[in-house]
């Protein structure tokens, strides 16, 4: 005998199936799923609390490394479970398709300050397919003359789409910038117009 | 250094974990202690402090899953491992085969032997990581693994 004991020849779909059935049930602090949206694609996550985050993957370095960030701030029990955002998933479906004009989605803030936290809750009240200024945002949320800020809050707004810091421009009419990059708020923007339109 | 997002640990660890658990316990048991094995990794693993071998930690969270999973049957009397009857005329499988055969004689040694001997050749640890994993010394590691090779040798020759 060259090697006194072979190691066992496994399958190695038999080890990937058996990882899939842990995966599917295992108690995960924070559950994720990778979803394609006509804005391009897309890491939601979740906790037990509600929707958390939702990364343009393009804008964030790869799922990877949107997972580790999560992982790092969150907590590393996160395991990538898409039945756990299949609501998440039908409510964007549904938004894309001009068919949602607000998220029913329940929302975790874990990832924002307090006073992000207002920002992005007057971004909120803004109405599907209207705009509002930085500055009037920024009033909104109790901070009169603070439009610089608030644009900061609202760029590293953690859930966008669902919270619509897309309907936050210049007061020029110009669009200002976007976590995702300027064309796909063109491209909400867009969406909801003509999706109000007669 | 702080672990890896528990999805990366799970989609790196899980063949490793699936080769040791395969040799220590059979295939048709494989799967319970696989789930079992990584549940208790996942509730651990916030507390984990030394994320460097992260494969030495989940096999030997897998070794302990084994061996409760051997002494709950010793409890039951249930017979052990059956060892596979090689069909006839069936060379092209030999392989495979002896390979099946010598870790179902394997998983019929004593309890020390039987670990040493899984840890080592289905978990690739040195006698270092098998006596630690165990709370043995590093040689009666070695001893252990001798008076296996040895015992299988002479049943493998019975035959």
């Amino acid at each position: 005998m060259t090697k006194a004991l072979p190691a066992p020849s496994i399958d190695p779909s038999d080890a990937a199936a058996a990882a899939a059935r842990f995966g599917a049930g295992a108690p995960a602090d924070v559950r994720y799923a990778v979803l394609d949206t006509p804005a391009g694609r897309v890491v939601a996550a979740a906790t037990t609390r509600g929707l958390v985050r939702l990364a343009y993957e393009d804008w964030n370095d790869g799922v990877d490394r949107i997972v580790e960030a999560l992982a790092g701030s969150l907590s590393p029990r996160i395991l990538e479970q898409p039945a756990a955002l299949d609501a998440v998933a039908r409510e964007l479906d549904e938004y894309f398709a001009g068919r949602r004009r607000a998220f029913d989605l329940r929302l975790d803030w874990s990832l924002c300050t307090p006073f992000a936290r207002r920002v992005l809750g007057a971004a909120q009240r803004i109405p599907y397919g209207q705009v509002a200024t930085y500055g009037e945002v920024a009033e909104r949320a109790g901070s009169p003359g603070g439009s610089r800020a608030a644009g900061n809050a609202l760029g590293s707004n953690p859930m966008p789409i669902v919270v619509p810091c897309h309907r936050v421009v210049r007061a020029g009419g110009a669009l200002g910038g976007y976590t995702g990059g300027v064309e796909r708020k063109e491209l909400l923007l867009g969406l909801e117009h003509a999706a109000i339109a007669p | 250094m702080t672990p890896p997002p528990f999805q990366r640990f799970l989609d790196e660890q899980r063949e490793p974990v699936w080769r040791f658990l395969v040799a220590s316990v059979g295939r048709e048991h494989a799967d319970d202690c696989f789930q079992e094995t990584f549940l208790a990794a996942l509730r651990a693993y916030p507390r984990l402090r030394d994320a460097e071998n992260l494969r030495g930690w989940a096999l030997t969270i897998a070794h302990r899953k084994a061996l409760d999973h051997h002494r709950a049957r010793a409890r039951r009397p249930v017979p052990v491992d059956e060892v596979p009857e090689p069909p006839a005329g069936h060379h092209d499988v030999g392989d495979a085969l002896d390979e099946q055969v010598a870790w179902a004689r394997v998983r019929s040694l004593p309890p020390r032997q039987r670990a040493v001997l899984t840890l080592r050749f289905a978990g690739d640890f040195t006698h270092a990581q098998a006596a630690a994993a165990l709370g043995c010394s590093e040689e009666a590691s070695r001893q252990a693994q001798r008076d296996g090779l040895k015992t299988l040798r002479h049943t493998m020759e019975d035959d």
